[in-house]
């Protein structure tokens, strides 16, 4: 069963990336907000002129 | 006030919308033909091309790759422009990786119906194409990738973690499984021998199902069953959860699917451990899913 090795190393490998993620995640406050995210997604920007759907803009 | 003005691409969404309907009818078809000579064999036409055990690997990688696939890469293109509020990175990569994954399907289509196979299931594909897979799963990532770190919104939004989870994890199974040595053009021997290639089979074909179509199609049905219902998700905080959850456990239960083989008995019973607490996070997507669907003001 050596190639239980080979299957540990890449799903450790993996797991580590994404524990990384989750930490990088968790410090820089992509998880703080659990409510408005869920909104937010559901407010498109208009297209900037009418009848052109696939233009949108965008204030700065 | 000064205004920002930018434009989505919404002809690959449209090109890769079209190949899914293209290949989602060729492969149903492929599986009602194979279907079909379970009762009735001669349906194969006595074709070694059409015969049972050609139309099904057909059938199960057309409808897995090609139709579940291009609907993914169709539903990942439109929202995730639309949630970074960023064009995709490179239009040129967008259309390499739309015409190379066709290609790809085209090429699978044949050597499958030739008989070329690995024998390794979800993974038939011989060494060449094995090759061209990488690759244009490469310049999906940094097309994907690239536009997440132009994205003009702060926060990742739960379907991109989907998302990334999704590419990392199918670009790793599909290396380690697909390691072989070719004998010739169109033939090769599995790097792993006996048991030990039936757990990689199994690790990458549990996994396969797992993050080429779970959690794509989870990231997609947070973002368009949200937008379709024009209401927020049940509970943000438990996809959230769920997610890291599903990430961190659904690795381990590949040896379920070799239950009752030579595998060691130990390894049978941790796939199984794992399974069974797979059916928390698998349950919270499904539940947030449904709950988001239920009439206003009914708890």
């Amino acid at each position: 069963m050596s190639v239980i090795l080979i299957l540990l190393i890449a799903s450790i490998s993996v797991a580590a990336v994404f524990l990384i993620a989750f930490l990088w995640g968790v410090k820089s406050g992509q998880f703080e907000d659990d409510y408005s995210p869920a909104s937010r997604i559901l407010f498109d920007d208009k297209p900037a002129v009418p009848k052109q759907t696939h233009r949108i803009t965008k204030t700065q | 006030m000064q205004v920002e003005k930018f434009y989505y691409d919404n002809k690959i969404v449209r090109a890769f919308g079209l190949a899914t309907i293209l290949f989602g009818v060729v492969g149903m078809l492929a599986g009602l033909w194979a279907a079909i000579q379970i009762y009735y064999p001669a349906a194969s036409l006595n074709l070694a091309a059409t015969t049972f055990g050609r139309l099904r690997p057909l059938h199960t990688n057309a409808i897995i790759f090609a139709f579940v696939g291009n609907a993914s890469f169709a539903g990942i293109y439109y929202s995730l422009q639309r949630l970074c509020k960023a064009r995709m990175y490179s239009d040129k990569l967008s259309w390499v990786h739309f015409w190379g994954w066709q290609a790809i399907i085209a090429a699978a289509a044949i050597t499958l119906l030739m008989g070329k196979t690995t024998g390794k299931e979800y993974a038939e594909l011989e060494w060449p194409i094995d090759i061209a897979i990488t690759l244009v799963w490469v310049v999906f990532g940094i097309n994907m990738f690239g536009t997440i770190l132009k994205r003009r919104e702060k926060h990742l939004y739960v379907a991109i973690w989907f998302y990334i989870a999704t590419w990392v994890t199918v670009a790793m199974l599909h290396i380690v499984n697909s390691i072989e040595i070719p004998v010739s053009a169109l033939k090769s021997y599995s790097w792993y021998a006996g048991v030990q290639d039936a757990l990689v089979q199994w690790w990458y074909g549990h996994n396969a199902v797992a993050f080429f179509l779970t959690t794509p199609v989870l990231g997609l049905m947070y973002y368009f069953l949200p937008k379709a219902a024009n209401r927020p998700v049940y509970s943000y905080r438990l996809s959230i959860i769920h997610f890291w959850a599903l990430i961190f456990i659904y690795i381990w239960a590949g040896p379920h699917h070799l239950l009752y083989t030579a595998l060691p008995d130990w390894a049978q019973s941790l796939g199984v451990v794992f399974s069974i607490m797979l059916i928390a996070p698998s349950w919270g997507g499904m539940l947030n899913g449904l709950f988001t669907l239920r009439a206003p003001g009914i708890k």
